[in-house]
């Protein structure tokens, strides 16, 4: 099951090696600085492990709907809302003790990214709507919802973000428990997510609910004609995604800059889609593909004065590309293999 | 306040907001139609608007910066068929990386070109060669060109025997298929047209700003598509949306001084386009196969 995932990775390093080529840069000399930089050191490890802990919620964000065969393209506007109220709580409140704060900030997020993903579910369930469209349509609205909010209420003025946090709601730094990691931004927030992935495979494979996801994914019809309820399913799937991707503004919000700011998701909500592709929805092969684009991420920048950093962008784009083909051409070479008769009509 | 609305110079404001969401809307039709869902639309506009830039910055001839943005956009929609139609692997998704690939590639050439990867350098306009310059809101080839298209392309798909068979092609590609229609050459010629479309309005949105920026597509491909969807799959329909979506925006540009509800007038069409797929206004009913790659033996 991993050749797929492993050709596309090799294939995409091959790529990268022809756009450093074409730019006049040794691919060797690039490839090496960039792993020298990032995975050489504890900084670098710990600013990997920074980018990819937003990476692990939105990428279960796209990974449960893709298993029950539905199209999360919602996770940016699911995780702005969910960020922007974990920032709003967490700010409000500011005389409340941590224990009752740090729940109710992350309770918020949740409970924003899964009423954002609920709208489209429902659509879904009860009209048909497709969600691919709807999805896009809502991280639009969230995008104009927040920035009025951020504007003309609640932000700082001539900022865009919001006021600081309570100071007992905020996630440590790794770098208080392990002073290797001194400077770089990765905290707690990365176990929590760790966690979370872990859960989420246990859900999908040991639960009744987690069964009928899988099964409204493998064959909805079966599943109906199994008593499955299809439309309750479509939307409690969408509540859970969209739960996971509002949780994914916390690694920002309480472990790094203690407020929420628009635009702090530099693309992540996509960047999942990608990240659930590579680990084919696998929950814990998340926790890994996060890791690999962490460090794409973060090893581009350290090599931005030679190669622009946007070659990230290019290799994650070549992963997912490489990814759906590579699918279909072995997954019909093994067909091939197993049935030599052709089986055409 | 409605006097201020009604002068010749908001309807031209509309129109010319209305330009980078009807060619990319119009493109998607021919797509859709096929059978092919085209999401990556946003990324082909942002490439083709880049394309359209360098090649007006290296040769001066805003004619041949659309020839460019119009090659950019058709071969970037030929990459979308070719993993989608050829290779028959999952339309949306593949959407989806093409959209990532535009915006890293744009960022990365940007950045070798014009040593900034979100500006580039100013580039001249298509001021320069207005045919109609005495009369407003026809001083703009451009303007001129979506109507004329749209009427072209919704006579193109309804009454010629190509149009039919691309239609057909989308509803029930195995009908076609027994009948001797090649559905991948089909699908593939929609997809390339959508593309070349897209990339006229790729070369507007960069010469309108006589510059190209990272990200400038900003959602326009997306809200094309739901323009597309709210006109039902139609060119005429498709561009009528498009208008409407125009005169939304200059009224939210015109109440920016007055309102500060701003950001909620700029969500109005994203929030129409929910509202009708939802069914609540006639039905938004999608050609039978689209988003479904063909696969001999399944039907």
């Amino acid at each position: 099951m991993l050749v797929g995932p492993l050709i596309a990775l090799l294939l995409s390093v091959v790529a990268g090696g022809i756009f450093i080529l074409s730019i006049g840069q040794n691919p060797i000399e690039v490839y090496t600085r960039f792993i020298g930089d990032s995975l050489g050191n504890a900084y670098g490890i710990g600013q990997i492990l920074f980018k990819a802990t937003p990476l692990m919620f939105t990428g279960l964000a796209a990974a449960i709907c893709f298993k029950a065969n539905l199209f999360n393209i919602g996770a940016e506007g699911q995780m702005t809302i969910g960020a922007f109220l974990t920032g709003l709580v967490g700010s409000y409140f500011q005389g409340l003790p941590g224990w009752i704060l740090l729940p109710a900030s992350l309770v918020a997020g949740m409970a924003g990214g899964a009423a954002w993903g609920i709208i489209p579910g429902y659509l879904k369930a009860r009209f048909g709507a497709h969600e691919v469209i709807n999805t896009i349509m809502m991280n639009f609205i969230a995008m104009g919802v927040v920035s009025y909010f951020i504007t003309n209420i609640v932000g700082v003025p001539a900022t865009v973000h919001t006021p600081e946090i309570s100071p007992s709601t905020t996630l440590a730094r790794l770098e208080s428990f392990f002073p290797v990691f001194h400077g770089s931004p990765v905290n707690l927030s990365f176990f929590i997510a760790v966690v979370i992935c872990l859960g989420a495979y246990i859900f999908l494979t040991r639960t009744p609910r987690g069964y009928e996801i899988r099964a409204l994914g493998l064959n909805a019809p079966a599943a109906e004609y199994a008593r499955i309820p299809i439309r309750k399913n479509i939307i409690i799937t969408f509540a859970l995604a969209g739960a996971c991707a509002g949780l994914g503004g916390m690694n920002f919000i309480l472990g790094y800059k203690h407020y929420f700011e628009l635009g702090f998701s530099e693309g992540s909500g996509f960047i999942g889609i990608a990240v659930a592709l590579l680990a084919r929805n696998n929950p814990i092969g998340i926790i890994v593909t996060s890791l690999f684009f962490g460090m794409l991420e973060y090893g581009s920048l350290t090599i931005n004065t030679i190669v622009p950093k946007e070659l990230s962008n290019i290799l994650q784009a070549i992963v997912i590309l490489l990814m759906i083909t590579l699918t279909k051409v072995l997954g019909g070479w093994i067909e091939r293999k197993r049935s030599p008769e052709p089986t055409n009509a | 306040m409605l006097n201020s609305l009604l002068t010749v110079a908001f309807l031209s404001q509309c129109l010319r907001i209305s330009v980078p969401y009807a060619f990319p809307a119009l493109g998607a039709t021919f797509s859709e139609r096929g059978g092919v869902v085209n999401i990556a639309l946003e990324g082909i506009l942002l490439i083709s608007a880049f394309a359209a830039t360098v090649g007006t910055y290296f040769t001066g001839s805003p004619l041949f910066g659309v020839v460019c943005g119009i090659a950019a956009g058709g071969l970037t929609a030929f990459l979308h068929g070719l993993i989608t139609i050829t290779l028959k692997a999952d339309q949306i998704v593949s959407g989806i990386g093409i959209n990532l690939l535009a915006v890293g590639l744009t960022k990365f050439c940007c950045q070798l070109i014009f040593n900034s990867s979100s500006n580039s350098d100013r580039i001249a306009g298509i001021d320069q060669w207005s045919f109609f310059g005495s009369i407003p809101i026809l001083d703009n080839p451009f303007v001129i060109l979506i109507f004329i298209l749209a009427i072209v392309m919704q006579f193109v798909l309804f009454k010629t025997r190509f149009g039919l068979r691309l239609r057909s092609v989308g509803e029930f590609p195995a009908a076609a298929e027994s009948l001797g229609v090649n559905i991948s050459r089909m699908r593939h010629a929609g997809v390339v047209i959508s593309g070349v479309m897209t990339g006229i309005g790729g070369a507007w949105l960069a010469f309108n700003q006589h510059s190209f920026t990272d990200g400038m597509s900003a959602g326009r491909g997306f809200i094309a598509l739901a323009a597309m969807i709210i006109g039902k799959w139609n060119p005429l329909g498709a561009l009528a949306a498009c208008l409407l979506f125009g005169i939304a925006e200059s009224l939210s540009i015109q109440l920016q001084s007055t309102s500060q509800y701003i950001q909620f007038i700029q969500l109005i069409p994203y929030v129409v386009t929910m509202i009708v797929l939802a069914g609540f206004i006639g039905r938004a009913v999608p050609p039978a196969a689209d988003g479904i790659p063909y696969e001999k033996d399944a039907a």
